[in-house]
């Protein structure tokens, strides 16, 4: 052996030499204790949560391990079990109904000459302004059973998958319809020119070109539907009837029977569906290559009055249905006693009528959505800055990344369900914040933490990356650069994720109905409880506040964006 | 030369056995060298060949797997970017696009803690350097490629860094701005002396602008030398294929200074490690093959045939076929010599290829 190393040691250039590890600067220490506590936070919001859930449904009453049995338990009663089928079921046939719906749609909306776009894109987004008990509560009024247009169901019942699947459809069309916007707005005029001049029919080109080309956006509208009809909740409990979904056997099984292990269950086997679109979506992105290369020529449509006017009508007839659901609402808001007394009143929204805290419920979900808007995009815009532009601490960084993108495959219900096991936790220091606004407004952010989390990075990844090394040849750190130019360049991004987060928890249900407390009340749990005593109105005029109020916070969106892009005019011209 | 000068002195850049790896892609691979204080120097080399890798790491921007760096005497091998002295111009600009060019090119000097007055003499200085005295309140949108790149170039040198580093700073302007830019920065330098280490992949940009030009190839460094030199007398037939055009021959060594190319015996300057009968590539550049004032004492003279003319301009591009077979000589003739020599397609005639512009090379598998 020392014969071996004798040679070696004789000539020490052929040994390796010694490894060079980059002293690290203030700005590395502070981006690494700032990614370190972007992983701690995720951690107790997130992870530490789902591990309670995971652990809660191996345990029984007392706490014991029970190995499967809970499971076992679950599979073996039919009345529970069939749910899984039944979820199924309304999501399959919602994806199908809505995707080709949203095709045509996003197709009139972006490659045709047709009248009013901006009218018709601005309906169609409207539903995403509203808690999703919203069309459940009209097709009550329409097709209930004291509902002006029962007869049309020739006897058939609205409560039940028929009222899932509509109000599925009503909520999940605008979600479908931006994807699809978006995919079908990438197109390169040259390849169509290039069909042209082949010869290929209108036909051969839609098929050949144009649906290929928006085929990932197409699979992707897919998955997010799916993943929303399965974790809905709010439509189901409102309109499901006797129509057991997952959705709503957790809850029965929490709320109902206090049975919190079969709670877990439960909410372990809706993850299931939602993981595997999460994952299926992601692989097949993956594959998806960039259609658009810089020299790609944007294609603008040309006039064709018969494809025009018929997609108009199109427009027209879903776009009227779309306002129609909606203007149900805000018209049974308004009637005194349905359907005896037609009066138009405003008794509605008098709400300590019929709940002792009154409009508390409003303002508490006011106040909840600006503290998610301002503190989830303080913590996902910081938290994506450091893992975009921190160099090393690798295995950290993926570790980041995976937590920052899970909460997408994570129903709300399940999330809310894990914050019950794990912060109500007799071990758990954090317990105190148990039933305050305060785990509302984490369990917001966290349950829409990856959206926010992907707007901000691609944002920040269209920044030069060589500011941050110019940066550091010029002395500055790269906190002040974050806050002179990442920010500034940044704040369209910023304001969309902020208004984000504020409107999809100002609408949220599912996340938060196991999580408020009687002080802590918000105006889409009040929809369900005002629903669940009979005061249909009242629930109504609860989710036309909430439409009203995001619509105002949209509006407000748009003009102060518009007003920024004049601002900064200046130096966005290219 | 140059060689000889930076020897003299302390070099101010000294770069000692350095490696990178990418996993288990070698990026750099044991690269030494020296920077002489005051030098212009290009690394040139095609994309991926690791010239860039090495200003990152020199700037630290990158850290090496392995190996030193020393600059002003001082060891900064493992110093983060922020703590070593350089200033940089990417070939993206790399400007704020929210602060107008006086902040831009004041953005260093803010933190140093000046007075207003003191950072507005010296942007206004900065900016007159480098010909853009009236455009500080505009945005860099609103300027050209070739203004964007001056006012990068100003922010660089704000902190009057000892280094400056430009990653490819011309290759993103169109051809008539690239060149006048190059004028202008080799103008720059000269004016302000610091020590100027430039990456690109464009052979024009190096002949014209370097003091010094490595040229670099699959992370190693193929040749270091003037610009004059890397011309002249490329190290390996990869730089003479890089760097202009070349005529690559295959030819065998026949004996002391003499190899055999097809049926033609021609005398060169042979390295002594080629013995007879070894496999060597000729090579020449189209320009040194003569045609005027061949006599009986000319040494490689043949008869060759002109198979192609190409006309560009102020010379032609000639295609010579040897013992009647293809084309397998180019050469440049003036149109002076074209028209005096009435050369044209199918002409038999004599041509000469002078030994001392004759480079011999061993036979790699790359070269053509």
């Amino acid at each position: 052996m020392t014969a071996a190393a004798a040679p070696s040691a004789a000539t020490p250039s052929a040994a390796a030499p010694a490894v060079t590890r980059r002293r690290l600067d203030r700005d590395d220490v502070l981006m690494r204790i700032g990614i370190c506590l972007l992983i701690a936070w995720l951690a107790f919001t997130l992870a530490l949560p789902l591990w309670a859930l995971l652990s809660k449904s191996f345990q029984n009453q007392d706490g014991e391990f029970v190995g499967l049995a809970n499971y076992i338990q679950y599979f073996s009663t039919p009345a529970l079990s069939v749910s899984i089928w039944n979820s199924l079921y309304v999501s399959l046939l919602s994806t199908a109904i809505v995707l080709p719906l949203a095709f045509v749609y996003a197709y009139a909306l972006t490659r045709s000459c047709m009248r009013w776009k901006g009218l018709f894109q601005a309906l169609a987004l409207i539903p995403i302004l509203a808690p999703s008990l919203l069309p459940a509560i009209s097709l009550i009024y329409l097709f209930g059973n004291q509902g002006f247009l029962k007869d049309l169901l020739l006897g058939g019942t609205i409560y039940g998958a028929l009222g899932i699947v509509i109000s599925q459809v009503f909520y999940c069309f605008p979600h479908a319809l931006i994807i699809l916007v978006a995919a079908l707005s990438m197109a390169d005029a040259r390849l169509y020119e290039a069909a042209d001049a082949l010869g290929a029919s209108k036909r051969r080109i839609f098929f050949t070109v144009t649906l290929p080309g928006a085929k990932y956006g197409v699979i992707g509208a897919g998955f997010v539907v799916f993943t929303l009809v399965i974790t809905d909740f709010g439509i189901a409990k409102v309109i499901g009837g006797r129509f057991n979904v997952l959705a709503t056997d957790i809850y029965k099984q929490v709320v109902g029977q206090q049975n919190f292990e079969m709670g877990a269950v439960v909410g372990l086997i809706l993850l299931i569906p939602a993981v595997m679109a999460f994952a299926a979506d992601r692989i097949v992105q993956r594959r998806q290559v960039a259609l658009l290369s810089a020299r790609a020529v944007p294609l603008e449509p040309k006039p064709d009055p018969r494809r025009d006017w018929a997609l108009f009508a199109f427009c027209a007839v879903v776009g009227g249905i779309i306002f129609g659901i909606l203007a149900m609402s805000g018209w049974a808001s308004l009637i005194t006693r349905w359907p005896y007394n037609l009066a138009l009143t405003l008794n509605n929204y008098v709400f300590g009528n019929f709940d002792t805290h009154g409009w508390d419920a409003y303002w508490n979900s006011v106040v909840m959505a600006a503290w998610s808007a301002v503190l989830g995009t303080a913590i996902v815009f910081l938290g994506a800055y450091l893992l975009e532009k921190s160099r090393g601490f690798a295995a950290a960084r993926a570790l980041a990344q995976l937590l920052a993108m899970l909460p997408l495959a994570v129903p709300g219900l399940v999330l809310g369900l894990a914050y019950i096991f794990f912060f109500n936790a007799p071990w758990n220091p954090l317990g105190f914040l148990y039933a305050t606004l305060a785990i509302l407004v984490i369990n917001s952010i966290t349950h829409f933490y990856t959206v926010s989390h992907l707007t901000a990075t691609t944002a920040l990844k269209q920044m030069d990356p060589e500011f941050e090394a110019v940066s550091a040849s010029l002395k500055v750190s790269l906190f002040r650069t974050l806050a002179r130019v990442t920010v500034p360049v940044c704040l369209p991004a910023i304001l969309d994720v902020s208004i984000y987060l504020f409107v999809n928890a100002m609408t949220t249900v599912s996340a938060v109905i196991f999580l408020y407390s009687p002080d802590t009340k918000l105006a889409s749990i009040s929809i369900i409880n005002m629903d669940e005593s009979g005061f249909t109105a009242v629930a109504a005029a609860f989710a036309m506040t909430i439409v009203m109020t995001s619509a105002a916070v949209k509006i407000a969106h748009v003009l102060l964006t518009r007003r920024l892009e004049r601002l900064t005019q200046a130096w966005r011209r290219r | 030369m140059t060689a000889a000068s930076a020897g003299a002195a302390a070099p101010y850049l000294r770069i000692e056995r350095l490696n990178k790896l990418f996993g288990s892609f070698a990026a750099l691979k044991d690269i030494s060298l020296e920077i002489a204080q005051g030098e212009f120097v290009c690394f040139l080399g095609p994309s991926g060949c690791g010239k860039t890798t090495l200003l990152r790491a020199i700037a630290g921007l990158d850290v090496q797997t392995s190996g030193r760096i020393f600059q002003g005497g001082k060891e900064i091998s493992a110093l983060p970017a922020s703590q070593r002295d350089f200033g940089i111009v990417f070939q993206s600009y790399a400007l704020f696009p929210n602060l107008t060019v006086a902040a831009n090119v004041g953005y260093g000097l803010v933190s140093r803690g000046l007075r207003r007055v003191e950072i507005a003499t010296r942007v206004g200085d900065l900016l007159r350097l480098v010909g853009l005295p009236e455009e500080g309140r505009k945005y860099p949108a609103q300027l050209s490629g070739g203004q964007q790149q001056r006012v990068a170039l100003a922010r660089a040198l704000a902190l009057s860094p000892g280094l400056l580093l430009l990653d490819e700073p011309l290759s993103a302007l169109d051809a008539r701005v690239r060149a006048h830019l190059r004028v202008e920065i080799r103008r720059l330098h000269q004016r302000i002396g610091v020590t100027t280490i430039m990456v690109t992949h464009d052979q024009e940009e190096a002949l014209t602008m370097a003091d010094r030009i490595v040229v670099m190839n699959q992370g190693v460094i193929e040749q270091v030398g003037t610009p004059t030199e890397i011309y002249r007398k490329p190290a390996s037939a990869f730089v003479a294929d890089f760097v202009g055009t070349t005529n690559f021959l295959p030819a065998v060594v026949a004996g002391p200074g003499h190899v055999r190319f097809g049926g033609i015996n021609l005398a060169c300057e042979l390295d002594l490690h080629f013995g007879p009968g070894h496999d060597v590539t000729l090579a020449i550049r189209p320009e040194d093959v003569v045609v005027r004032n061949i006599g009986p004492a000319t040494p490689n003279t043949f008869n060759a045939r002109v198979a192609e003319v190409e006309f560009l301009g102020s010379f032609c591009r000639v295609g010579l076929a040897v013992d009647g077979g293809e084309p397998a000589l180019l050469a440049d003739f003036s149109i002076n010599a074209v028209r005096d020599l009435a050369i044209a397609e199918g002409k038999v005639m004599p041509v000469a290829l002078p030994p001392d512009r004759l480079r011999v090379f061993p036979r790699a598998p790359q070269t053509p």
